[in-house]
């Protein structure tokens, strides 16, 4: 395989030949270290936990993006860092040209009306002593001039009846509520704002097997309904490809392949992608028992505070060589595989047999 | 291995006819009596596992299926749990109807059982390899330095590096992985014939999953142990199991061969399922998902448990409970009053 | 094993092929239904309060004692003047006539000590609302901002912790007794300070009050700053606090609308014990000679009295210390149900 590290291909950190057009939002470089500190009275900072460190990418009008990865991976960071719920360490994020991380915090208020989120835990994200009506009904009450006061009652049941809920129910709390509905109600807090973008970090990972398919169709039906775009964050490989236009891989805090969802779960070409996806269960039984030989990835996760010099999947990639220890890969396109990976040696390798089996 | 374990509770054991499953759960009923009322976690459950097969019990959470599986074991905690109804069968004997003594010589020796949170099950005051010589002292008599021969090489042969150096290891120092192994270590130690993995993966990463399910795929062939794999993942379910049992709100509302089951599902509740999960090895259609929640188990629906949710219902199921019926192929029966419908139904899976 | 199933099924399948299909609302989610009334976590522990007989009881005590508080008049419609006293008589032991006896002064016990309550119902739940107010706004500020401001706040309330209550309580009110508002060589805020304490004096008839209120609230907060300190840690990272934040929500609003509330519980059953706890420190200081003054009536300030007496005269210790132990115990006793109520984990 090649040797070449360098590439005439352009540097500009992601390009895949995803939608075309200015991207709603581009992520460029992020980077969230998270200082690890002891002491008592007087702390001093002993290290950095890398959990983001150098991430890239655009978000289109109306599409869906799924970031994948295990835990430690950095995903959700990715998610509460662009929401400035953690306060970035490094890097940009253009929201229509304008950079959120250098926002002031009047700015900011304003953005958060484009950029929601719904969190993966429908017992966490609710507050236990607001009803309904106040959870939602809250963001018209920071941002005043959205809904009149007189309308806020009536909006917020249009909503809760968008999102499927019975209006009736406005003045219940969330503990009344089954988790699916109670997810429900999250999506509906989401909306309030109309945003053009929603994080959403695990948004079905917590519900029932049954429910969840209810709440994946619900975020699909709202994404045609008000043009959305998704940030769709999730360890589920399935649903990811599922509803992901395209999908970024994450591996220990950086982005370790990126393309539409057909390149990453048909001709993924990263060890890691190849290992996860040979790593996800198949509903299908008969394809199931004839999938190639699985990869299993030796040992653990190494330590966000001292990733591997180099390639940081090395210490566990059944292709490594020397080479992978020294360089850093970029995220970049090396053998023409048509979207771009931090791999050093690419090379296709599916997960399961023909597409067409069943 | 397999011979060191003919010890002292052997004689406990009659030897069996060898046709008949080494476990069966006949129309197990526990409840909860809780403040908020009576809690009916298992329903009348029935199913059976055989040596040398993997059975899986696939339901989602409150369906009972963990549950039946702590009253197997003798873990729930009674008040409130009770017992209600129904037998466990070990070898043909009824366990609840045993002697204490005996009981307790088959489970954990015979039975054994591996919980999803490794962490709350090992103690973490000690070091791993000291609970795991304790078994081999305890139940078989073993010396210290003998004990720790044994705990040594079965920490190796579940995957764990370095066995020597982690033998001294406490708990906490386990990654989630690791600490699943060293569960798996003691739950095979004492060469067990039955292996309840009660969601074994379930907290884990989908990579260390793959590897933990490996490992007990590979553990079940060369010991030739029955596994029963309590789960709510479909995909787990698939790729390992011989026959499954669908629960739903504490019944068995489907057993058949995966391959039948999954392909040609004769139970509502497991046309629901099939249609509503994503699949990762194609870009699906819209999911159609099942309506509504899980029922609350304080307050079961009348008739059918699923008939609120059910897109195949007649009438009668709103107040009649569907008896178990025969369905064509193999060994295969539903707990539907329209099986023949429910099948011929177009099912997208 | 077919065959005979096989028939089975069908015979089932003809006789209930007579039964109608019932399609499903495909309206998802609306049609579940959602279970109990409309409730919430205070409505829940209100209806777990008034079936709960400690609270039941500990209520009762209380509008009783209220009533005495209240009404003294009717209660002991003789008063507590100087004209019924039998200065000559000294002190006597209950009889028909007085039941609860005569005072070292000759004085009928009984008025004096239903006049007694007023004091002590006043400081217990004056102090425990102070209290309560100073812990919630600087315990929310340190739990939420946490880093300087909370270090700076959690020494302050470990320097207080520190101090002896009964001590700290005698050297802070006997530098205050000797500052007269009107002394122009007092410093001005221990002028000012006292002059506040003869408005409250005055507005509860109760002479001293004031002063003994504000000592017993000084040294009172601190536990009740750290419990909503803690509360405040916990519930700043939730995902419902992380969620307004994303909705723009300003520091002060998640502090008011979503820690707040959310910390309040575990604050006020700690705030319901200290009510009892002001109630018994009052009749200490009182008891040692620094509390109430003497033309006020307490029950502190009849107990100091009785401690020579105790041979002798019992029942001057008797009346106002069983009057006071009920008061305390009511207190408590509501402070164990409230607590009951708002921890759902003991539902």
């Amino acid at each position: 395989m090649s040797d070449t590290t360098s590439s005439e291909t352009v540097t500009r950190p992601v390009s895949s030949p995803g939608p075309t057009g200015d991207p709603l939002l581009r992520v460029e470089g992020l980077v969230k270290h998270f200082p690890i500190r002891q002491g008592i009275v007087f702390k001093r900072t002993v290290g950095q936990v890398q959990a983001v460190d150098g991430v890239s990418f655009d978000l289109h009008e109306g599409e869906t993006l799924g970031l994948v990865g295990e835990s430690g991976s950095g995903k959700s960071t990715v998610a509460r860092t662009l929401l400035r719920l953690h306060e970035p360490t490094a890097g940009r994020a253009l929201f229509e040209g304008r950079n959120l991380f250098e926002m002031s915090a009047s700015e900011m208020r304003r953005a958060r009306r484009d950029i929601q989120i719904i969190f993966q835990d429908p017992y966490a994200s609710l507050d236990p002593r607001m009803t309904v009506r106040d959870i939602i009904t809250e963001s018209w009450e920071i941002h005043r001039d959205v809904v009149p006061r007189n309308q806020r009652a009536d909006r917020a049941k249009v909503l809760l009846e968008r999102v499927g809920l019975n209006p009736d129910h406005i003045n219940r709390y969330p503990h009344q509520f089954s988790g699916g509905q109670r997810q429900r109600i999250g999506v509906a807090r989401a909306l309030a704002l109309e945003p053009r973008i929603i994080v959403a970090d695990e948004p079905v990972s917590a519900l029932d097997v049954s429910v969840q398919a209810q709440v994946i169709n619900l975020l699909e039906e709202i994404q045609d309904d008000f043009g959305l775009s998704y940030l769709f964050i999730a360890h589920d490989l399935s649903v990811v490809r599922h509803i992901s236009d395209r999908v970024a891989v994450m591996y220990l805090g950086r982005i370790v392949e990126i393309g539409t969802e057909d390149e990453i779960y048909e001709h993924p070409v990263h060890p890691y992608t190849q290992a996860l996806l040979s790593a996800t269960p198949l509903t299908d039984p008969v394809k199931a028992r004839h999938r190639p030989d699985r990869i299993l990835l030796e040992g653990d996760l190494p330590s966000p505070s001292h990733p591997p010099s180099g390639c940081r999947f090395r210490t566990r990639c059944f292709r490594a060589q020397a080479e992978c220890s020294a360089t850093d890969p970029e995220l970049i396109d090396r053998e023409g595989h048509g979207h771009p990976s931090a791999c050093l040696f690419p090379e296709v390798r599916t997960a399961w047999g023909e597409t067409s089996a069943s | 291995m397999a011979e060191s374990t003919t010890s002292s509770d052997a004689i406990l054991i009659d030897v069996p006819d060898p046709g008949g499953p080494l476990l069966a759960v006949e129309n197990l009923e526990v409840e909860f009596r809780t403040d908020r009322g009576v809690v009916k976690a298992v329903n009348g459950a029935t199913w059976s596992v055989n040596a040398h097969e993997t059975v899986a019990i696939l339901g989602e959470s409150g369906s009972g299926k963990s549950v039946s599986a702590q009253a197997i074991m003798g873990i729930i905690e009674s008040p409130p749990g009770f017992v209600t109804n129904g037998r466990v069968l070990y070898r043909g004997e009824d366990m609840l109807a045993m002697p204490r003594q005996q009981r307790r010589a088959i489970r954990g020796a015979k039975i054994a059982m591996i919980f999803q949170d490794a962490l709350s099950s090992l103690n973490p005051v000690f070091t791993v390899g000291f609970q795991l010589s304790e078994m081999f002292k305890v139940h078989e008599g073993m010396g210290r330095s003998d004990a720790r021969t044994r705990s040594i090489d079965l920490l190796e042969q579940v995957g764990i590096p370095s066995p020597e150096k982690r033998f001294e290891s406490y708990p906490h120092e386990f990654s989630g992985g690791m600490r699943q192994r060293a569960m798996i270590a003691m739950s095979i130690a004492l060469n067990p014939e039955v292996l309840i993995a009660d969601e074994p993966s379930t907290a884990l990463d989908v990579t260390v999953q793959a590897q933990i399910m490996e490992l007990l795929a590979n553990l079940q062939r060369e010991y030739g142990m029955a596994l029963v794999l309590i789960t709510h993942d479909l995909g787990v379910v698939a790729e390992v199991a011989d026959r499954v049992n669908v629960m739903y709100a504490g019944r068995i509302v489907e057993h058949g061969t995966c391959l039948e089951v999954f392909t040609r599902p004769a139970h509502p509740y497991s046309v629901g399922l099939m249609e509503s999960i994503p699949r990762a090895d194609m870009k699906g259609r819209r999911l159609t998902p099942i309506i509504g929640s899980p029922p609350d188990l304080a307050n079961l629906p009348s008739g059918c448990a699923f008939h609120p949710r059910c897109r195949f219902r007649h009438s009668n199921c709103f107040d009649t409970v569907p008896p178990v019926v025969d369905v064509p192929g193999d060994g295969r029966y539903a707990a539907c009053h329209y099986t023949d419908e429910v099948r011929e139904a177009e099912v997208r899976v | 094993m077919t065959d005979s199933q096989k028939t089975d099924i069908n015979n089932t399948t003809a006789t209930e092929s007579g039964f109608p299909r019932v399609p499903l609302e495909t309206d998802a989610a609306a049609a579940e239904e959602v279970t109990g009334p409309e409730s919430g976590l205070w409505r829940d522990a209100w209806r777990q309060l008034i079936r709960n007989p400690a609270f039941i009881v500990g209520g009762l005590l209380i509008l009783g004692y209220a009533f005495m508080a209240l009404f003294p008049q009717v209660i002991a419609p003789q008063g507590t003047g100087r004209a019924l006293c039998d200065t000559g008589a000294g002190a006597q032991p209950p009889s028909r006539e007085f039941i609860f006896g005569l005072d070292e002064k000759g004085c009928p016990y009984y008025p004096r000590v239903i006049y007694g309550v007023r004091p002590s119902l006043i400081i217990g739940p004056s102090v425990a609302v102070f209290s309560l107010t100073i812990a919630l706004i600087f315990g929310t500020i340190a739990g939420y901002y946490g880093k300087f401001t909370d270090t700076v706040i959690a020494r302050i309330t470990d320097v207080f912790l520190a101090l002896p209550t009964i001590l700290a309580a005698l050297v802070f009110i006997t530098a205050f007794r000797n500052a007269s508002p009107d002394d122009p060589t007092v410093s001005w805020p221990l002028r000012f300070l006292s002059g506040v304490f003869e408005v409250f004096d005055d507005f509860t008839g109760v002479r001293g009050i004031g002063l003994v209120v504000f000592i017993l609230t000084l040294l009172g907060w601190t536990t009740m700053l750290r419990l909503a300190r803690s509360s405040a840690l916990s519930t700043k990272n939730a995902d419902y606090v992380e969620a307004a934040r994303a909705l723009g929500a300003s520091d002060f609003r998640i502090m008011t609308r979503h820690i707040l509330p959310n910390s309040l519980a575990p604050v006020l059953v700690y705030a319901t014990i200290t009510v009892g706890v002001a109630i018994v420190a009052e009749a200490t200081l009182s008891f040692l000679g620094v509390g109430l003054k003497v033309p006020a009536v307490s029950w502190g300030l009849q107990l100091s009295v009785a401690q020579g007496r105790l041979q002798n005269d019992p029942h001057l210790m008797f009346f106002p210390g069983i009057f006071l132990a009920g008061l305390v115990f009511s207190f408590i006793l509501i402070g164990d149900a409230v607590r009951d109520a708002l921890d759902p984990k003991l539902r």
